[in-house]
């Protein structure tokens, strides 16, 4: 199996939809002459063409709303924000109109079209150029929501969300472009909806998705020296949230930590908390605890920073709490 | 400018196809305001008397393939677009034989079988999703348009300029057509806005553009026909602002006069009701006579009454409707692919 990168992953999965499909184009800032921000779309508009590969103004608002009109009347738009962080100009369009559509219309004009882009903090960009919005994005009924957290979940994952008749939202990481990993060159989707465990153990569970599966495997990995057995389950979609796989571990574990990159208040963690308490109270030994970002706008100097993210230490401390171990 | 013609405006049958279409949207919309003081409708209810020959000139220039797009203030471009009168009144009754199932409501008629892409609840934001629109007929390589209807205080906001842009730019068969009805609300346009002619505003787009009377149904068809034809053959967009005005509140909540605008004010615009301009016209030509309004008028009445029976009629959606139509379950690999305007 070739290893790529997460960048390549990503775009694997554009071209050979769009190859599949002629009704798929991609639409953004720079994704065309530019290739792409981040070189996601790289080769693109060089294979397929400017109708298929569109540059556009910087309008988030006005090229969300041309995707979602495109895909009212049959296309199948991928819109790239440039980042999630810009997509804020655009949330009238995902909500109002992407999420809503098919309700208000009474099942008349389905949406399928996938908006995409990097989620959450890089290095050292401050506030405006940090934020993780996959509680707001999740919280809406009428999207689908993945955060894939590797290559190859990234090309599944991109891949069915293309697919999906209804409007999927992709939270990629900026820090997880460069990131390798082993993807099959052959034609595979990941199913929308299901969570996976990454990794088996039955002293605690640890949840978490997109960039943030990779601190939990690096905690679990630290816990194993000490001969913890974490096991790790990446949730891989947010929106429909899969807390079956989730309430099996807890109920084989007892235990359970959730890794989120986003605030505390309203957090993703709150909702896995939330199904925890409710589907296996009697199986809990401790309560369920959330490593988050710190509650404040994210600071721009280096050791702030650090100190605002979650990481594996952090992780590793709330596991030895559940454990009763500190 | 001297344009081809689809076909000719100067048609005493077109005249009087048009003055039934407003007289039906008429008639209807008095009922649809009884029926919200009987409390048979609910939620924000936006009345069309007074606009009327905004959507019927304008609509009745498309063909079945193209698209409409509308704001909240969508019942008359939906009676139009030819929406069945019954299905439009059992969705203001919020019932299930509604033309969105009772899910929408006034702000929200769909309609895929017209390409009526709804009735939207945020100003201007339907305006990108027209140049959405614009942009799959142009990447098809057909030769439809998009009609998209919206109020002046709508070019205000910054969705409208982001999608003139992008319509220019791209030059996309879109034509946005504006309603100035002189009231955002409550706020007239030269409260808010610092041009008040508000086709100039196409000029920083060098978007074509055109200022027509609202209150003549023959001169808003008549400027659709231009722009359309832009649209069609050489897919340029158009900003056409229609001058018209509202004879009723901003919605069912709101005094008719007296707040932010006068009574004075109000009988003066009612002189040139679009119904009675037309009928000036038609007078004019001898195709007027009263016994033939008297039975169109019954006849648009009787269309109506029985609207309000159907709708009144209907049946609630059920409760297994609640979780029904917020996603489909199919994907590219499972669904028809029959998508609208395909046909």
């Amino acid at each position: 199996m070739a290893i790529i990168t997460y960048r390549d992953a990503l775009n694997q999965a554009l071209r050979e939809e769009m190859q599949r499909d002629d009704r798929v184009f991609i639409m953004g800032e720079e994704v065309g002459i530019y290739q792409g921000a981040y070189k996601v779309s790289k080769g693109l508009l060089q294979e397929f063409g400017e109708m298929r590969v569109v540059d556009t103004p910087i309008t988030e608002l006005g090229f969300a709303g041309v995707g979602v009109g495109a895909a009212m009347v049959g296309l199948r738009p991928v819109i790239e924000f440039m980042t999630w962080n810009f997509a804020l100009l655009a949330l009238d369009q995902v909500v109002n109109s992407a999420a809503k559509m098919l309700s208000m219309s009474g099942g008349q004009f389905n949406i399928p079209m996938v908006f995409r882009g990097p989620n959450g903090a890089a290095l050292q960009l401050s506030a405006q150029h940090s934020q993780a919005w996959e509680s707001w994005l999740a919280h809406i009924p009428g999207l689908k929501v993945v955060a894939p957290g590797t290559p190859y979940d990234a090309k599944g994952l991109l891949k069915s969300a293309i697919r999906d008749d209804n409007p999927v939202l992709v939270l990629e990481g900026e820090m997880l472009y460069n990131v390798k990993g082993e993807v099959p060159e052959s034609d595979y989707t990941i199913p929308i909806g299901k969570a996976q465990v990454k990794r088996e153990g039955d002293h605690v569970t640890i949840v978490s998705y997109g960039k943030m599966i990779n601190v939990a495997n690096q905690a679990a990995d630290q816990l194993a020296k000490d001969g913890i057995r974490a096991e790790v389950i990446d949730l891989l979609t947010l929106r429909p949230l899969d807390a079956e796989t989730v309430c099996a571990s807890v109920r084989k574990t007892n235990r359970a930590v959730v890794v989120e990159e986003g605030w505390e208040i309203c957090g993703m963690g709150a909702q896995i908390a939330d199904y925890v308490q409710r589907d296996c109270f009697d199986d809990l030994d401790a309560p369920v605890l959330r490593v988050h970002q710190a509650d404040v706008p994210m600071p721009y100097a280096k050791n702030l920073e650090r100190a605002a993210k979650p990481d594996a230490q952090k992780t590793v401390a709330a596991v030895r709490q559940v454990l009763y171990l500190d | 400018m001297a344009r081809k013609k689809p076909e000719s405006s100067d048609d005493p049958a077109l005249r009087l196809s048009l003055l039934r279409e407003m007289l039906l949207m008429r008639r209807f919309e008095e009922r649809t305001a009884e029926a919200y003081a009987l409390g048979k409708i609910g939620g924000f209810c936006h009345l069309y008397i007074g606009q009327e020959a905004v959507g019927a000139g304008a609509i009745s220039v498309l063909r079945p393939d193209d698209y409409v797009i509308t704001s909240y203030r969508d019942h008359g471009q939906a009676l139009a677009r030819g929406i069945s009168p019954r299905a439009i009144m059992a969705e203001l009754f919020g019932r299930i034989d509604g033309v969105s199932k009772g899910k929408g409501g006034s702000m929200h008629l769909f309609d895929r079988n017209t390409n009526f892409l709804g009735g939207h609840g945020i100003v201007a934001g339907h305006i990108p999703i027209a140049t959405g629109v614009g942009f799959a007929i142009k990447y098809r390589g057909g030769d439809q348009v998009c009609l998209c209807f919206f109020g002046e205080a709508a070019v205000n906001n910054g969705a409208f300029h982001e999608a003139l842009n992008m319509a220019a730019l791209w030059q996309l068969p879109v034509i946005y057509l504006v309603e100035n009805n002189r009231y955002g609300m409550g706020t007239a346009l030269e409260r808010a806005s610092s041009v008040n002619d508000i086709a100039e505003r196409a000029c920083s787009y060098d978007m074509p553009n055109e200022v027509v009377d609202g209150q003549d149904v023959i001169a808003v068809r008549e400027a659709t026909i231009r722009a359309v034809t832009r649209a069609r053959t050489e897919n340029t967009p158009t900003l056409i602002e229609v001058r018209t005005y509202r004879f009723m509140g901003h919605s069912m909540s709101d005094a008719v006069s007296g707040t932010y605008r006068s009574k004075e004010e109000l009988d003066e615009y009612m002189k040139r009701d679009p119904i009675t301009v037309l009928r000036a016209q038609m007078e004019q030509r001898g195709e007027w006579s009263d016994e033939k309004m008297a039975a169109i008028d019954a006849e648009v009445r009787a269309i109506v009454e029985d609207a309000w029976n159907f709708a009144d009629e209907s049946p609630e959606p059920p409760l297994e409707a609640l979780t029904e139509d917020v996603y489909v379950d199919t994907t590219s690999d499972t669904s028809t692919g029959a998508v609208a305007g395909e046909r």
